[in-house]
C-alpha cells in the first residue's frame, strides 16, 4: 500500500534533518492549539523526534475539553428534566459533569443521541415533529460554521441549538497576555517544560479552523505575536511548520504566517462560511473550562433567531454553581500549556480513559488522552 | 379482506396454519433436509465419536442486508466460525427467528436463501428452528439466534493458558472490513470496495491442521475487532501482552480511508470472517504458508508476537517508530467531533 506523499517517512526525515541543522541561541518553545495535531504528533512519532532545544506544548485545542461543566450540565438538564431529544457529538457524551455524563443520562433513560453533525440533528427534528429537539453545538470555528449554515438556511419549528462554540484567535490573544508568558518567569513547584520558561515563541495554527476563518484574525494578536504557521495533519506538514516557525523565531523579525496547508487553507478563508457565521452569531465573552472567561471568545445566536436559541426557548442558563473540574484535576494548567499531562500527579493510575477525572482524559482531542494512549513502554525513553 | 400475503403478520407466529405455511414455504424450502422435514420437537443427531462442541449466538444487525452479505449469512458463519476456531468440525445448526410484524416476505426469503447457501457451502445441516413474531416496533425486522454443534478434532487449541511470550500472532485477512462496511452504509456512503468479510473460517483452520500446525489459541474476531480478541486473550492468559507491528497489519485502503473520515479505528471494528491465530514462533512461517493456500486466507499475515506483560494488553509498534497502547473498549466506539 502506497503512503500519501505527506506521510512519506523519507520526506519527514529530510525536514527533520533541516530542523536539527538550525542552531538557535536559546531553547524555543512552541504551542499548537488543536487536539488532532496532538494526536498526529504522537501517532506519527514526531513527539519523540524533536531536537532538545525545541519544546512543543499543547494549548487549549480541544473544544470538548474547554466546554464548561455548567454548559454540559445545562444540556443534561434539558434532556433529563425537560424531556428534549438532545443530539450531540460523540465525544461530548462521555465528559463528566455534575450528576454524570450525557452517556450516563442516556443509560438512565434520557433521550441523548450521537450525531455526526447538525444535519443529522435537523433530520431527527423533521422525523419527530411532536418532540423538542436540541442540538448541543460544541466546537471551534470548524463546526460553528455548519451550525450557522443550517440556522441561516432554516430549520424545523421544533429544533433549537444550545450553543457552546468557541473561537481560537481570542484564546491565543489571552494566552499571550498571561502574566507568566509576558513576564517569562517560571512557575515554582510545577515541572516546567524543558529548557524554557512559559514564553511562547511560536504557534502552530489549527488546520481546519483556519480553513473556515482564514488567517486575518491571527495577524491582530498584538505586538507580542510570535512566529506562526498553519499545518495540516500529516507528519510532513507538521514537521515543515515546525521548521518554518523555528527559522522565524531565530530570525526574530515579525514575518508572515506560513501556510503549510495551502490545499485547504486560503488567506481569506471560506468567505461564504464567514458571512454565514456573521449573519447568525455575535461574539460574546465566554468561559473556558479550567481557564476562565476569555473576552469575545464565544458565539451567541443573534436575536432574530431567538426562537431557535435553546437558552431563550426554554428560558434556561448555565448554573454558575456547577463545579468546573474535580478538585484535584489540573486540566486548566494542561490546557494552558503550563503542565505536561505526564507531570500531573493523577496521570495514569488516578486518571485514565477508563476512569477519567477531567475532560482532557475523556475526549479523543484531549491532550491527556493522546499522551496516555501513546505513553512509552517502561524502559523505553519517550 | 384477506390478510396481505407479502409481509409477516402476527398470525405467522401463532403456531397455526400461517406458521406451518411459513415454515414449509420459507425455511424448509431453503434449509430442506430429512431431519428438518420430520418436523419433530427435537432433532436426533449422530455426531460420531469424541467430544461435542456447542456454541450459540444472537444476531441483531442493522441494516439487514449490507454489501457483502446479510443477517442470514452472518448467523450461519458466526456459529460455524466459533466451532471452527474451537477446533471442532461443524456439523449441525439450529436457527430461531424473531420476526417483526410487517417484515416483507421477499426479504425473509432472501435471508433464508442466503442461510441455506451458506450452510450448504460449509457442509452443515440446519436441523432445528423456531419462529416467533413480535408486534411492529418491537423488533428490528429480524433477530436470529443460532446454535451450532460440531465434533472436536483430536488436537484442538489448548487455549489462552498455553500461550507463551515469543509466540507468533497471525490474522487470516484484512481487519475491519465488516465494521467499516456497516459504518459506511449507516453514514449514507456506499462504496464498491467496502464489503463485509462474512464468510466461513473452516477452510483456513483446516489448512492449518492439514499442514501439521497446532495453534495454541484461535478466535474469530467479531465485535470489538482484532484488539478485543487480543485483549481477551491477555486477560485470560494473565501474564502476557501482544505487540503488533503496524506495518504488517493488513487493512484495506478503503477501510482506512472510511475510518479516518468517520473517526473510527479499524483495529476495533468488527470482522466476520477473520481468525486470530497464535502459534509457536517456529511454526509461524508454516502456518502463514498454509493459510495462504486457501482463497479466504490469501491475505493472511504474521502481525506480531506475544510478549511479557506490558502496561497495556495490546501495544502497536507504529510505522514511525513509536508505540500506541490499546486496551479493551470501555463501551461503544464514539465518533470524534472533528
Amino acid at each position: 500500500m502506497s503512503d500519501l506523499r505527506f506521510r512519506d517517512a523519507a520526506a519527514v526525515d529530510r525536514v527533520l534533518a533541516a530542523l536539527y541543522a538550525l542552531a538557535p541561541a536559546r531553547p524555543l518553545r512552541f504551542m499548537h492549539v488543536c487536539g488532532t495535531h496532538e494526536n498526529a504528533l504522537c501517532e506519527y512519532g514526531l513527539r519523540g523526534r524533536l531536537p532538545a532545544w525545541l519544546t512543543l506544548v499543547a494549548g487549549p485545542g480541544c473544544p470538548v475539553c474547554v466546554c464548561p461543566a455548567s454548559e454540559i450540565d445545562l444540556a443534561r438538564r434539558l434532556a433529563v428534566d425537560r424531556g428534549v431529544l438532545l443530539a450531540s457529538f460523540g465525544d461530548v457524551m462521555r465528559v463528566p459533569a455534575r450528576g454524570g455524563s450525557l452517556l450516563e443520562a442516556k443509560a438512565a433513560g434520557a433521550d441523548c443521541r450521537v450525531v455526526y453533525g447538525i444535519d443529522d440533528a435537523v433530520a431527527l427534528a423533521a422525523a419527530n415533529p411532536a418532540r423538542e429537539v436540541v442540538f448541543f453545538a460544541v466546537g471551534f470555528e470548524t463546526t460553528a460554521c455548519t451550525t450557522a449554515a443550517v440556522l441561516a438556511r432554516g430549520v424545523p419549528a421544533n429544533f433549537s441549538v444550545l450553543t457552546s462554540h468557541r473561537l481560537v484567535p481570542p484564546a491565543l490573544r489571552a494566552l499571550l497576555a498571561l502574566e507568566d508568558v509576558r513576564r517569562r518567569t517560571s512557575d515554582v513547584g510545577d515541572r516546567i517544560n524543558t529548557g524554557a520558561d512559559n514564553q511562547i515563541d511560536g504557534f502552530i495554527l489549527p488546520g481546519h479552523a483556519t480553513t473556515v476563518t482564514g488567517l486575518a484574525d491571527y495577524r491582530t494578536l498584538g505586538p507580542a505575536a510570535p512566529a506562526m504557521a498553519v499545518a495540516g495533519f500529516e507528519p510532513v506538514e507538521l514537521a515543515l511548520a515546525l521548521l518554518r516557525i523555528s527559522q522565524q523565531a531565530i530570525r526574530g523579525d515579525p514575518g508572515p504566517i506560513h501556510n503549510i496547508y495551502p490545499r485547504a487553507v486560503r488567506d481569506a478563508g471560506n468567505l461564504v462560511a464567514r458571512h454565514l457565521m456573521d449573519e447568525v452569531f455575535a461574539a460574546a465573552d465566554a468561559a473556558w473550562r479550567g481557564i476562565g472567561v476569555i473576552p469575545a471568545s464565544g458565539l451567541r445566536i443573534r436575536a432574530h433567531l431567538a426562537a431557535h436559541d435553546a437558552q431563550v426557548r426554554f428560558d434556561v442558563a448555565p448554573d454558575p454553581a456547577v463545579p468546573d473540574t474535580h478538585k484535584a484535576c489540573r486540566c486548566g494548567d494542561v490546557l494552558l500549556g503550563r503542565l505536561e499531562p505526564e507531570a500531573c500527579p493523577l496521570f495514569g493510575a488516578g486518571c485514565n480513559p477508563d476512569r477519567p477525572l477531567g475532560p482532557c482524559m475523556v475526549a479523543f482531542e484531549g491532550t491527556c488522552h493522546a499522551r496516555f494512549r501513546h505513553r512509552p513502554l517502561p524502559g523505553v525513553s519517550a | 379482506m384477506s390478510e396481505p400475503t407479502d409481509i409477516i403478520s402476527l398470525g405467522h407466529g401463532s403456531g397455526g396454519r400461517l406458521t406451518h405455511d411459513l415454515v414449509r414455504q420459507v425455511f424448509r424450502r431453503h434449509f430442506g433436509n430429512p431431519l428438518l422435514a420430520a418436523e419433530g420437537d427435537a432433532a436426533v443427531l449422530t455426531a460420531g465419536a469424541g467430544a461435542l462442541a456447542v456454541t450459540t449466538d444472537a444476531f441483531v444487525v442493522t441494516p439487514l442486508e449490507f454489501p457483502g452479505g446479510d443477517i442470514g449469512a452472518l448467523a450461519v458463519h458466526g456459529s460455524l466460525n466459533d466451532l471452527a476456531v474451537a477446533g471442532a468440525l461443524p456439523q449441525y445448526l439450529s436457527a430461531a427467528f424473531i420476526l417483526e410484524e410487517g417484515l416483507p416476505l421477499a426479504l425473509l426469503n432472501r435471508i433464508a436463501g442466503s442461510m441455506g447457501r451458506a450452510a450448504a457451502d460449509c457442509g452443515v445441516t440446519v436441523v432445528a428452528g423456531d419462529t416467533k413474531v413480535v408486534e411492529r416496533g418491537h423488533g428490528d425486522g429480524v433477530y436470529i439466534v443460532t446454535t451450532g454443534v460440531g465434533r472436536m478434532r483430536a488436537a484442538p487449541p489448548a487455549g489462552p493458558g498455553a500461550v507463551r511470550a515469543g509466540d507468533a500472532v497471525l490474522v487470516t485477512g484484512p481487519v475491519g472490513d465488516h465494521g467499516a462496511a456497516i459504518a459506511a452504509v449507516r453514514s449514507g456512503m456506499a462504496l464498491a470496495e467496502l464489503v463485509s468479510d462474512t464468510g466461513s473460517l473452516f477452510p483456513c483452520v483446516d489448512a492449518l491442521y492439514q499442514a501439521g500446525v497446532a495453534p495454541r489459541f484461535m478466535r474469530d474476531a467479531t465485535r470489538g475487532g482484532l484488539v478485543t480478541v487480543l485483549a481477551e486473550l491477555c486477560a485470560q492468559a494473565r501474564d502476557v501482552s501482544v505487540m503488533l507491528q503496524e506495518a504488517d497489519l493488513p487493512v484495506r485502503a478503503s477501510v482506512r480511508t472510511v475510518c479516518e473520515m468517520l473517526g473510527l479505528d479499524p483495529l476495533y471494528l468488527a470482522c466476520e470472517g477473520r481468525a486470530v491465530v497464535v502459534v509457536p514462533a517456529g511454526q509461524a512461517q508454516t502456518a502463514l504458508a498454509a493459510l495462504q493456500t486457501v482463497p479466504a486466507g490469501q491475505d493472511s499475515s504474521i502481525v506480531g508476537e506475544v510478549t511479557a506483560r506490558a502496561p497495556s494488553p495490546v501495544v502497536l509498534a507504529t510505522r514511525y517508530g513509536g508505540t500506541r497502547l490499546y486496551d479493551m473498549l470501555a463501551s461503544e466506539p464514539l465518533p470524534r467531533i472533528c
